[in-house]
């Protein structure tokens, strides 16, 4: 099938940035409301055209679908595609763009500057999910900085260029490692494809003899050096703990919407990179390391819990919570099997949800009191029934109640790693309870009670704006809770392609790896 | 001699030819009311000559018994020398005309400076190449001083002739040593006798010291001192030239000799190179986090820059020499760019240089500092612009050649030389009000030209980067065989 609808679902965004830096003149009020609205209509319009990529799309084939390609550099590729994993990342970056335009409309500086930031963010985050190969996804994986870089440095709050340049340097590290493993494995395997050619990467197999380098044992070989420079660049992008540090200095300075965008959408660069490299391209590299990822996401869940505890500001104790909650997709995925992937991938799908919500929860008390302390606030039910409603249900999907999406993957992922690794399950499982702690604690004190604070007495409800923007939210979170089948199905077959290969590769370096067992 | 070897030479004894009549007849007339009219009859020469020999030139002539070769690899070099040659000079017009600093000597001088780096890459012999490279230098020495009421810039001038000195001495001295060694001062010969056997330890310290001389002309580290306070007391005009054309011309030179005298003893040199390079990158991007103005951190830029370029070098191979080439042409737009900006910040008029000056910089001038942020963007080699792929580039060349750890120095280097990028866009973008905001607008139609030329290229470039990649391949297939 040869078709350039993902290319266009691509290209829109920075096309209608473009338009909007050359011919949009002047900061008035009519400049403004223009650039909001371009904006809209092409995250719109760029959603509407992906529903149809989302109707076409046959979840049966495993192999990738939509394909476009051309001639590049380097003798590089451009090809773009979309397979059972990276489609529904798709639909989810195209969802939230929207929401997050409308999120934005009370912006008043720079609005053209902040439309344009946003509209390159969303084309490079797109181009990462569908880039079949290896340069391109680098290029727009680490594109994506930019914009968000300026998003957190320009909009964001007080201290926001501590955390623009945390956020920046921080991540840049973690993926240059990850360029040099792939021009590593651009000279092995002669190719940068990924999928989808005659040559590619995913039918590639790369080294897995053990050797030893000035003394040290590397069980795997080049898999596992390869498997360790990837996973730089993705346990900083999940963040995955102790490499999470930056996650909350950039939550917490960056505007409303880039907190959106960083937790729903950004985020998940990580997780679908762990899919798509680390566990089909080093199958060995991912064994030999499985169980110091398993003991490092059950670290996070636990240690990010309990920070998230003591926290006195809110986007903070948010932004451990989904430390916390991306320690579940990572087991899940270390776990190597169906319910696991299956369940990692719907816990992204759902966090994406979940997480956007709560910043923009915050966001909209923010807009109000310009205050994220949590003592600050309390009994705002009294006033603002309509958002306590609403805060409610995204805490408790937060928390994983049944009926929410938020249960679903927690409970499959969980699942997943009590067939692999029973102590990280049940450590893991403890999870679950801090996460009922902290996120109920945090809604009794902001939102129950008796409305004592004198600042608070004035509080308006939220607009019919605000309403609007959670209002597909809150559909997609409970949708998803009682029928989780509609993500289910649509990746079913390709994480089962998935975990077939990896069990397949694993048993075919198997001999390697014991007799490499046998000698240490 | 006879009329095939000046056939071979015609584009640089017509510049030479150009260069000295032009001294005349200024001198005989009007003297620097001349000097606009050089200026751009120089640039157009440069186009010229670039046109004529990108176009004209095919196959590999050699002249003066092997003294001289014009082959696809100096073609290559050339064209990026006059072109970055002539952008320069146009842009330095309408700075140098303000300030009272257009005398006509300094077009001839440059024209100079080109005809020797025109020889330096084409050089086929230890003298060929000294001549160049003294002729080159001799020119530079001179336009750095300009400035002649100027401490700073007489102080820039002196030092980067002593300094200068040095380094041609040093350089003969290996000249001496290879000649003593292999007998010839040709590169034909020179390489027949490495092949012949053993090289020999003579051989081997004139390598290192050619190298040293060599490293000092493309401020390498640790031959590097001279780089950020020559680059300071220039005047900024020429400061850019430092920037672009002879780090073209030097670069070029080092893989000419190093592959066509030493292309036998690879092993060799490739490991001083490698640590030239590890050394320059990390310096350049460590030193840099601490400058305050904005020529002396572009000084530490172009050294970190040079150590990307050389680790295509120390890769030995015909892939090193087309991932140098391609990454000195990105380097060279990248840098006509920025200079271009550098020339347009000013205050009432003045040039400022202190890079805190740029402050809401983004708010007076959104056009300019969009820009800025695309060619800095690109120098740091953050994708997907043009300047990631030159990393990309030589990083596949030292992985190919079994030099990983140069590779991830290389990117960890790029880690920390980013950060200083990034300051320049946080006083851009990020930065508070302040009283005295810089000058919007001005410097003309010139200079903003360059600046938005060259940061389109670096977004638009990703696409085919207008067909350098072939013709650096075609170069280094020249070169390396």
């Amino acid at each position: 099938m040869d078709t350039h609808l993902l290319s266009i679902i691509t290209f829109l965004p920075a096309f209608a940035a473009v338009i909007l830096a050359v011919f949009l003149r002047g900061e008035d009020e009519a400049a403004q409301r223009n650039a909001k609205w371009l904006a809209m209509i092409t995250t719109t319009a760029t959603f509407i055209i992906s529903l149809f990529v989302l109707l076409e799309f046959d979840p049966n084939d495993t192999g990738f679908q939509f394909v476009s390609e051309g001639e590049w550099l380097l003798g590089l590729n451009y090809r773009m595609g979309v397979d059972g994993i990276s489609i529904l990342f798709v639909m989810l970056t195209t969802f939230m763009m929207p929401l997050v335009i409308l999120a934005s409309w009370g912006v008043t500086t720079r609005v053209k500057e902040y439309m344009i930031a946003f509209l390159v963010l969303e084309t490079l985050m797109l181009g990462v999910f569908m880039a079949l190969d290896l340069i391109l996804f680098y290029l727009f994986f680490e594109a994506g900085l930019i914009p968000m870089f300026l998003i957190i440095g320009i909009w964001g709050g007080a201290n926001r260029i501590y955390a623009s340049f945390k956020f920046f340097l921080y991540t840049f590290l973690g993926s240059v490692l990850m360029l040099v493993a792939m021009v590593a494995m651009f000279v092995d395997a002669g190719t940068t494809c990924i999928g989808a050619c005659d040559i590619s990467l995913l039918n590639h197999t790369f080294a897995s003899e053990t050797f030893a380098i000035a003394g040290v044992t590397i069980v795997g070989g080049m898999q596992t050096l390869m498997f360790l420079a990837f996973f730089a660049s993705f346990a900083v992008k999940m963040p995955m703990w102790p490499v999470h540090t930056w996650l909350p200095d950039a939550h917490v300075q960056a505007p409303t919407a880039g907190s959106v965008v960083l937790a729903a959408i950004l985020l998940k660069m990580g997780g679908y990179g762990f899919l798509r490299f680390s566990l089909p391209m080093f199958p060995v590299g991912s064994e030999v390391l499985t169980p110091l990822v398993l003991w490092m996401s059950a670290i996070a869940i636990v240690y990010t819990s309990l920070v998230a505890l003591v926290q006195e500001d809110m986007k903070k104790l948010i932004a451990y919570s989904s430390v916390a909650h991306m320690g579940f997709v990572t087991m899940g995925i270390f776990a190597a099997n169906q319910q696991g992937i299956d369940g990692a991938i719907f816990q992204m799908i759902s966090h994406g949800f979940i997480s956007g919500a709560l910043f923009l929860c915050v966001g909209v008390i923010y807009d109000r009191m310009h205050t994220r302390e949590i003592d600050a606030y309390g009994g705002l039910v009294n006033r603002m029934p309509v958002y306590a409603l609403i805060f409610m249900l995204f805490t408790m999907a937060n928390v994983g109640l049944p009926g929410t999406s938020g249960f679903v993957g927690e409970f499959l992922t969980l699942m997943a790693i009590f067939q692999v690794n029973t102590w990280v399950a049940a450590v893991a499982t403890t999870g679950v309870i801090l996460s009922a702690a902290y996120a109920l604690w945090l809604y009794r004190r902001v939102v129950m009670g008796d409305l004592i604070k004198e600042s608070l007495k004035s509080i308006t409800d939220m607009t019919s704006r605000e309403r609007w923007t959670f209002a597909p939210l809150v559909v997609m979170t409970i949708l998803l809770g009682v029928y989780p089948a509609l993500v289910l199905d649509m990746i079913g077959p390709s994480v089962a392609a998935l975990v077939e290969n990896y069990e397949v590769a694993l048993e075919a370096a198997g001999q390697a790896l014991q007799s490499a067992d046998a000698s240490n | 001699m006879n009329s095939a070897d000046l056939n071979v030479i015609l584009p640089e004894v017509f510049l030479a030819v150009f260069a000295m009549l032009g001294l005349l007849f200024a001198v005989y007339t009007s003297k620097d009311k001349m000097g606009p009219t050089l200026v751009w009859a120089t640039a157009t020469i440069f186009v010229v000559l670039a046109g004529w020999i990108g176009w004209m030139g095919e196959g590999t002539r050699v002249a003066f018994n092997g003294m001289f070769i014009e082959d696809s690899f100096a073609r290559f070099a050339k064209v990026a020398i006059l072109l970055s040659a002539a952008a320069v000079l146009i842009m330095s017009e309408g700075y140098m005309k303000a300030r009272g600093l257009l005398r006509f000597e300094y077009p001839m001088l440059i024209a100079l400076a080109a005809v020797g780096m025109m020889m330096m890459v084409s050089a086929g012999d230890l003298m060929a190449l000294y001549m160049g490279l003294e002729l080159q230098s001799l020119s530079l020495y001179v336009v750095a001083a300009l400035r002649r009421d100027s401490i700073k810039s007489t102080e820039a001038g002196l030092k980067y002739f002593v300094l200068g000195a040095l380094s041609s001495g040093l350089l003969l001295y290996g000249a001496s040593l290879v000649y003593g060694y292999a007998g010839t001062t040709l590169f034909s010969g020179i390489i027949t006798t490495a092949q012949s056997g053993e090289t020999s330890v003579g051989l081997l310290f004139g390598i290192v010291f050619l190298i040293a001389g060599l490293a000092f002309k493309v401020s390498a580290v640790p031959f590097h001192m001279w780089t950020p306070d020559v680059y300071e007391g220039s005047p900024t005009p020429v400061t850019a030239f430092f920037a672009t054309a002879p780090k073209v011309a030097a670069m070029a030179l080092f893989a000419r000799l190093l592959h066509d005298a030493f292309g036998q003893a690879v092993g060799d040199w490739s490991q001083i190179v490698a640590l030239l390079s590890v050394l320059s990158m990390f310096l350049g991007a460590i030193a840099a986090i601490g400058q305050t103005n904005i020529k002396r951190l572009m000084a530490f830029s172009s050294i970190a820059h040079m150590g990307y370029a050389l680790m295509g070098l120390a890769a030995g191979t015909a892939f090193g020499v087309q991932a140098m080439l391609v990454y000195m042409a990105i380097y060279v737009t990248m840098n006509v760019g920025t200079f271009a900006f550098i020339l347009m910040m000013s205050k009432d008029g003045a040039p400022v240089v202190e890079i805190s000056s740029l402050n809401m910089y983004s708010r007076t001038n959104p056009g300019r500092a969009l820009a800025m942020l695309v060619l800095l963007f690109s120098l740091a080699g953050v994708p997907p612009m043009l300047g990631f792929f030159g990393k990309l580039y030589v990083l596949r060349a030292a992985y190919e050649a079994g030099l990983a750890w140069l590779a991830i120095a290389g990117v960890i280097a790029s880690v920390i030389g980013a950060f200083y990028y990034l300051r320049i866009v946080f006083y851009m973008y990020f930065g508070e009000e302040q009283s005295e905001p810089l000058d919007s607008g001005g410097g003309g139609t010139v200079l903003p030209v360059f600046l938005m030329a060259s940061a389109i290229i670096m977004v638009v470039g990703i696409a085919n980067m207008f067909g350098v990649e072939v013709a650096a391949q075609a170069a280094a297939g020249a070169l390396v065989n």
